[in-house]
């Protein structure tokens, strides 16, 4: 029996899925419709109950996020939903948003009344025109079908849900650098504390939730605590979108029950592609330490993936096989944490601009097993030293890497430079250069 | 700290590196290791601006309740919490790897230009990559490089590669001075500082980055390779330009001053200062400098003279003659009660007037009973709930009282309420609410401040609305002069009505009282006479009872005063005490040359009337102050007044401390509206900071951020003259006329405004006043 | 030469949108590009002075985010994706031939102003490696070829249609006023999901369940 539990992506293979009509036809807008009818409080204290985490990589429960909104205090409040989706690997609120937004747009309506917040908004990121249309029409229809606005369902709630457009910047994933961004400035991270939940956007009271999280909240309000509890493990509880990228046969978006392992997964989608082994993989994006064929078996739920040394992150299972040279791997990720520094703390802003410079002498095959040393030394005064999360993402591919194949790393300089043929990982080595 | 205070602020005991220190609650990290003398290492960390936690530099281990920090904190960012252990690079050993990891980091982009940078030797990166550095980079990549310098103004500089991005001066000028002209641009390690390619760095305030930036990258254009810090004395100054009352560092080579740095004194300029007190000080060495005593021969010529010899000439022509005293508003107070006792024991006489600019009868009787009683300060503008400028703005013409309202404006959101004609930048920054007149404010209450400026005189009947506004709310009141020793001129006496102390010299308890201290029989009680009084009297026939034959006249420029002072003085006997040749020296009888602010020791009262004394800068200046000449000069006159040094003259000031008896009594004027016939314009003015005003004169960088000058006039009448933005308006008075481009604002038809003495806009040379009726017509 | 009139109106439309009008800043950036191709001088000034900025505070944001260009872009703007895993799959190779091809590096624009090339990160279609964005829309799963002839074809005027998009290709200008939130209808054109988003689903369907 497949382990596979479709929810969000039920009704993607209907052609109208991203319609308000596509979308009523499975029973959209009924969840808004329930929660709008219980106390704002019965409403955060389901999902509390309920053991929703946050699916944009921190894991940190969802009710438990809604419920730090102080009440009574007079203050606006807002919801803002992080649709920035751009951790190297994630690919599955794009999909999403592109498929279904009503969902989204529904579970804005439900967190926005548990929190008593009139105006909502998406911070999607600005490099995917199409989604950007869908969400757009489905904040109008939801307009026009009496979702959003003023007096909703006739219960005297009001809701304005704004979309607003990124325009390049990883950063701005991250919740403050987001609230900033949105706000006008550049997307740097702010000082913590205040928390979001006290001074957010505006400096009003705000909760940050990640595309995924909020889409899942109409389904827990149909189908009731037990049912989400039905599925997961005991501290991850319920379905997630699982991206399956890379050197496999079938990629593509696995819903499933938090745990599931990517053998399984991997069992499901026809495995490694022909002829090949997986080598190294990533459990939630580039920034969570990857693995080896060595963790096939780790349940892919918050606990398991840390147990076993790295993070759920985003589920983006990329998939590399043995034709993949790691350093490779490790300095393009580099050079992407570089690239996407913000440029705010000395540790990121200096020491992506040196990892680069050390893992190019280390794929070029001029780097010494001294330099590794040194390596990880920088490594070690960059993570946990800067004002964020960015730069303990960059060196984490970096540290695993060496980890577990730190041989590699002195290959290249016996080698006198990179032993893999690029060509080799390419989907088309025939067609070739 | 009051008592009061005290008892409202819980205290927290926190251990570092196993030392206690009780500090304050809110207080950061980093500043309860200092009181322990424990110097944490930073960059990015500014006591006056709001925590960034950029740099790192600061990274400490830390427990609370036992419970440790899992990885080092920005000390910078964290404040004291009960029951919190911190351990620093001191006793830390990750916390010391931690620090010297990140400025390994802070150095691998850093260049080794150090020889050549203005900041060595007084470079926080450089002490501290030896404080706390690692002895050897491991670096051995490829530097990242920009091209060297940007002028990013007229007057600052930009080596971008020195930059650690620590945002300090960013965060200044957002936070402190409301001029984000300069912003961190592009991001990750190509991020840097940068204005706007149009738009330069052009604020007021721009220096205090220069004085902030912990490494070279932002330089001042007029000390840029001048010297090195180690070849520098310094010393402790006070800024001469304005009644701000900054605290001023002044740093001397060879007898030349180098720069001048803004002081740090919490209860007045915290740490900044304006670009004017930091970069106008090239008048003293300006080629303009009368450089000996000089009399005017029977020739008509001006001829050196030795010292004897120009005091003698002085005595013969002032000794048994009727003589008034003018001086200039920048005086300090030791000068100003110089020519005070002058006044009144050598030549017996009350004519004395320190207002070298418009000024009234109803100012005199102001000062006297209002200014001398004035107890509001710079705190009253921090506890204020209403700030109301009334012929005041500050941004231009008290810059740190600027500062101080704008922090409020920023932190509390406090209302600020001005009767001028149009929102100048100032006005915008503080978001000030424009009123037409004074009885048009209301809703004041005893915690709001109501600051005049002297501009408020030119107005019948204003100062007088101004007190009753805030007699009927239990306002605050400040009156703001723009000359720094103006406030310290009426403590000295230095004007008809007031002895030294704010002692009425209409009160024989106070005539007594300086008698007394003077050791003098008698104090002269004609009632004396006010600036253009004294000029109008130099012109009357000489049988007349009311004529003056003689003037004695120092630090004035009569273009401050009017069109026709200079020629008053031409028929009469003049000596002036000058710095340069002016105006007043060409047609001076006896000059005598005086010592500018850095070669004398002063005070000047700020308009809080708080004293900053100073001591001569440069020790081994030749010149003297104003009232050693003057002591000399009443010695040779035979009606000695026995201030042969400053320090002798303080002591007599403090001997003879504030009048405790009865004030003279505010006598109001009327209100007398200004009135404008047919399609004229009301012209208004004020000078702006940085414009045409002698002590700005040699310093090209400076004058290179001055605001340009425009005149603003409301839309309608735009339209009705057929310009628009940009264009050139020709502003007309009886007397002459002016051609300047137009700017649009929000005002009333009926006004228009143009800078009182800028590039281009002289107003009293040109008009003949600084307010008044006035034709504009597209030029 | 100043924006229009209808221009201005919709910048105030943009900044309506907002509790407070700074955070208009973004959308405001991609309409002027949607109407210059770039972030102009013109266009600075004018967010400057609707939202009471300084200049300064505008260039500081737009230079912050890639999207925002300093010179114009092609009618067609082509990003290859060579974040680690589409480079490790041929967007490395694919990169590499069509700049080639096209004689223009990253960040440059062909000479007819028709093409610009820019070497981009994660897409967020990672499933459909190795990606390339045209005009920020999808094409899936390419190949040097592929891209070759997306190319010649967009020079000719003819682009094919993205793979997960509106049925016809918009220009760069067309879809940054889309990223304002000025909406081109196209809301309904295009799959509800490709192959690889529905992966899943299928096999979850074709086990039955």
């Amino acid at each position: 029996m497949t382990k596979l539990q479709p929810v969000l992506s039920a009704n993607w293979n209907e052609k109208d899925s991203f319609t308000i009509a596509g979308y009523t036809r499975i029973g959209g807008y009924k969840a808004s419709t329930k929660a709008l009818a219980m106390e704002p409080d019965a409403v955060i204290q389901m999902i509390k109950d309920s053991g929703l985490r946050g699916r944009g990589g921190a894991g940190f429960p969802t009710g438990n996020k809604w419920g730090f909104i102080p009440q009574g205090d007079n203050k606006e409040h807002y919801l803002v939903v992080n649709a920035d989706e751009s951790e190297p690997g994630t690919c599955k609120d794009m999909p999403l948003l592109l498929a279904n937004p009503h969902v989204l747009v529904e579970g804005i309506i439900i967190a926005s009344y548990a929190i008593r917040a009139n105006h909502a908004f998406i911070y999607l990121r600005g490099e995917v025109v199409h989604v950007y249309r869908r969400v757009q029409q489905a904040i109008e229809d939801a307009y026009k079908a009496g979702h959003l606005g003023k007096n909703i369902g006739g219960k005297g709630f009001d809701l304005e849900l704004t979309l607003h457009a990124g325009a390049g910047a990883y950063i701005c994933g991250e919740e403050t650098a987001l609230l900033d961004s949105l706000e006008g400035f550049r997307g740097q991270p702010r000082l913590r504390p205040p928390f979001p939940a006290i001074a957010g956007l505006y400096a009003k009271p705000t909760v940050v939730n990640n595309v995924e999280s909020i889409a899942s909240v109409p389904a827990i309000i149909n189908n009731g605590i037990e049912w989400f509890q039905g599925m997961g493990t005991e501290k991850s509880k319920g379905f997630t979108l699982y991206s399956l990228s890379g050197h496999v046969k079938n990629p593509g978006q696995y819903e499933a029950p938090l745990g599931i392992t990517l053998r399984e997964i991997l069992d499901l989608a026809g495995g490694i592609r022909e002829g090949h082994q997986i080598k190294f993989w990533t459990p939630g994006g580039s920034s969570t330490p990857m693995f080896t064929a060595d963790h096939l078996d780790v349940p892919l739920d918050y606990e398991g993936v840390s147990g076993a040394g790295s993070m759920l992150g985003t589920k983006a299972l990329q998939i590399f096989d043995e034709t993949t040279c790691v350093v490779r791997a490790a300095l393009r990720w580099t050079e992407f944490y570089k690239h996407e520094s913000c440029g705010k703390c000395t540790p990121c802003r200096e020491g992506t601009w040196w990892l680069v410079q050390m893992l190019q002498d280390l794929e070029d095959g001029k780097g010494t097993e001294a330099d590794l040393t040194k390596l990880l030394d920088l490594c070690d005064n960059i993570a946990g030293r800067s004002f964020c999360a960015l730069a303990d993402g960059a060196v984490s591919p970096i540290i695993s890497s060496i980890k577990h194949f730190r041989d590699e790393y002195l290959t290249h300089q016996r080698n006198g430079g990179c032993p893999f043929d690029p060509i080799a990982s390419t989907l088309f080595k025939t067609v070739g250069a | 700290m009051t008592p009061e205070q005290l008892t409202e602020v819980e205290m927290i005991t926190v251990v570092i590196d196993g030392f206690e220190v009780t500090v304050p609650k809110g207080t950061l990290v980093i500043r309860a290791a200092e009181k322990l003398g424990i110097q944490i290492p930073r960059f990015c960390d500014h006591p006056l601006l709001s925590p960034a936690g950029a740099c790192r530099q600061c990274l400490v281990d830390i427990e609370i309740n036992g419970r440790a920090f899992p990885k080092p904190q920005a000390s910078c960012t964290i404040p004291v919490e009960p029951n919190m252990i911190v351990k620093t690079q001191l006793t830390s050993p990750v916390a010391d790897k931690a620090q010297k990891g990140i400025m390994e980091l802070l150095l691998i982009n850093h260049p080794l230009d150090c020889p050549v940078c203005d900041k060595g030797g007084e470079c926080p990166l450089q002490n501290q990559a030896m404080s706390n550095g690692r002895p050897e980079s491991r670096y051995e990549g490829v530097k990242r490089t920009f091209e060297k310098p940007v002028s990013i103004s007229s007057q600052v500089l930009l080596d971008r590669e020195r930059c650690v991005l620590c945002a300090r001066c960013t965060r200044f000028s957002d936070e402190i001075a409301g001029d984000p002209f300069i912003t961190l641009n592009e991001r990750g390690a190509l991020q840097q500082v940068g204005i706007y390619e149009n738009d330069p760095f052009k604020s007021y305030f721009s220096g205090n980055t220069v004085q902030i930036c912990p490494v070279g990258a932002l330089t001042g254009a007029s000390y840029r390779f001048r010297s090195r810090p180690f070849d520098l004395v310094s010393k402790d100054s006070a800024c001469e330009h304005c009644a701000s009352g900054c605290d001023m560092r002044t740093d001397i080579r060879r007898g030349k001053t180098l720069r001048r740095l803004a002081g740090d004194d919490s209860a007045v300029n915290e740490e900044w200062n304006c670009d004017k007190g930091r970069w106008a000080f090239k008048y003293l060495t300006s080629r303009e400098r009368v450089a000996t005593p000089m009399v005017r021969g029977d020739d008509g010529e001006l001829h050196e003279a030795s010292w004897p010899e120009a005091i003698a000439a002085a005595a013969n022509g002032l000794r048994t003659k009727r003589v008034g005293v003018l001086i200039g508003g920048r005086a300090t107070q030791e000068d100003a009660y110089g020519y005070a006792k002058f006044a009144r024991v050598t030549l017996g006489t009350n004519d004395i007037d320190f207002r070298s600019r418009s000024h009234s009868k109803e100012e005199s009787s102001f000062i006297a009973g209002v200014v001398t009683q004035s107890t509001t300060t710079y705190k009253d503008i921090d506890k204020a709930d209403q700030v109301v400028l009334l012929g005041f703005e500050p941004e231009d013409e008290s810059p740190i009282v600027f500062l101080r309202i704008f922090k409020q404006v920023k932190k509390r959101g406090i209302q600020v309420i001005s009767d001028a004609p149009f929102a100048s930048r100032g006005s915008k920054k503080l978001k000030a609410k424009l009123v037409k007149q004074i009885s048009d404010i209301s809703g004041l209450t005893d915690k709001s401040v109501v600051l005049v400026g002297e501009r408020l005189a030119e107005t019948p009947g204003a100062l007088s609305a101004a007190v009753d506004l805030a007699n009927m709310n239990n306002a605050k009141l400040a009156w703001i002069p723009r000359r720094a020793g103006e406030r310290g001129a009426i403590e000295a006496g230095a004007i008809a009505d007031l002895l030294p102390g704010g002692r009425p010299v209409s009160d024989l308890a106070a005539r007594v009282d300086i008698q007394t201290a003077w050791s003098v029989d008698s104090l002269p009680t004609n009632p004396g006479r006010t600036t253009e009084e004294i000029l109008d009297a130099l012109n009357l026939d000489e049988t007349n009872i009311n004529a003056l034959d003689a003037v004695v006249v120092g630090g004035v420029d009569p273009m401050d005063i009017s069109t026709t002072a200079l020629s008053k003085l031409l028929n009469t006997f003049v000596v002036s005490l000058e710095i340069s040749h002016s105006s007043i020296t060409a047609i001076a009888d006896v000059v005598l040359p005086v010592a500018a602010v850095v070669e004398k020791s002063g005070t000047f009262l700020d308009w809080q009337g708080s004293p900053r004394a100073f001591e001569k800068a440069i020790e081994d200046a030749l010149t003297r102050s104003d009232v050693r000449i003057l002591s000399m000069l009443a010695e040779e006159i035979g009606a000695p007044i026995d201030l042969p040094t400053v320090a002798a003259t303080r002591r007599e000031i403090a001997a003879i401390g504030k009048w405790d008896g009865a004030k003279s009594e505010f006598v109001k004027v009327a209100a007398k509206p200004a009135t404008i016939s047919g399609d004229k314009l009301l012209l208004t003015s004020w000078r702006q900071l940085l414009d045409l005003g002698s002590l700005q004169m040699g310093e090209a960088n400076l004058a290179g951020t001055a605001r340009k000058a425009v005149a603003y006039i409301s839309e309608g009448r735009a339209a009705k003259i057929g310009v628009s933005e940009g264009d050139l308006v020709k502003i007309s008075s009886e007397q002459g006329s002016i051609n300047l481009p137009v700017a649009i604002a929000q005002m009333s038809d009926e006004n228009i405004w143009a800078p009182r003495n800028s590039e281009g806009s002289q107003l009293i040379s040109t008009l003949g006043f600084v307010s008044g009726e006035v034709t504009a017509v597209k030029a | 030469m100043n924006f229009t009139p209808e221009q201005l109106e919709i910048m105030d439309k943009i900044i309506a949108r907002y509790p407070r009008s700074r955070s208009a800043i973004m959308p405001l950036l991609h309409y002027v590009q949607a109407l210059d191709g770039y972030v102009t001088p013109r266009g600075i000034e004018t967010i400057a002075e609707k939202l009471n900025l300084e200049t300064a505070e505008v260039t500081a944001v737009s230079s912050f985010y890639t999207q925002y260009r300093t010179e114009p872009a092609g009618e067609y703007h082509v990003g290859v994706c060579i974040n680690t895993l589409c480079a490790v799959m041929g967007g490395d190779e694919i990169y590499k031939s069509v700049s080639e091809h096209l004689g223009i590096e990253n960040h440059e624009t062909t000479k007819d102003g028709k093409v610009s090339l820019e070497r981009i990160e994660c897409n967020a279609a990672c499933d459909y490696a190795p990606v390339v964005m045209v005009n920020w829309e999808f094409y899936d799963n390419q190949t040097p070829q592929s891209v070759k002839d997306l190319v010649d074809a967009a020079r000719a005027g003819n682009p094919p249609a993205p793979t997960r998009g509106p049925s016809k290709l918009r220009t760069w200008k067309e879809n940054s006023a889309v990223l304002a939130g000025l909406s081109d209808g196209l809301a309904n054109e295009g799959l509800s999901a490709g192959e690889a988003t529905l992966r899943g689903l299928n096999i979850s369907k074709g086990a039955g369940k």
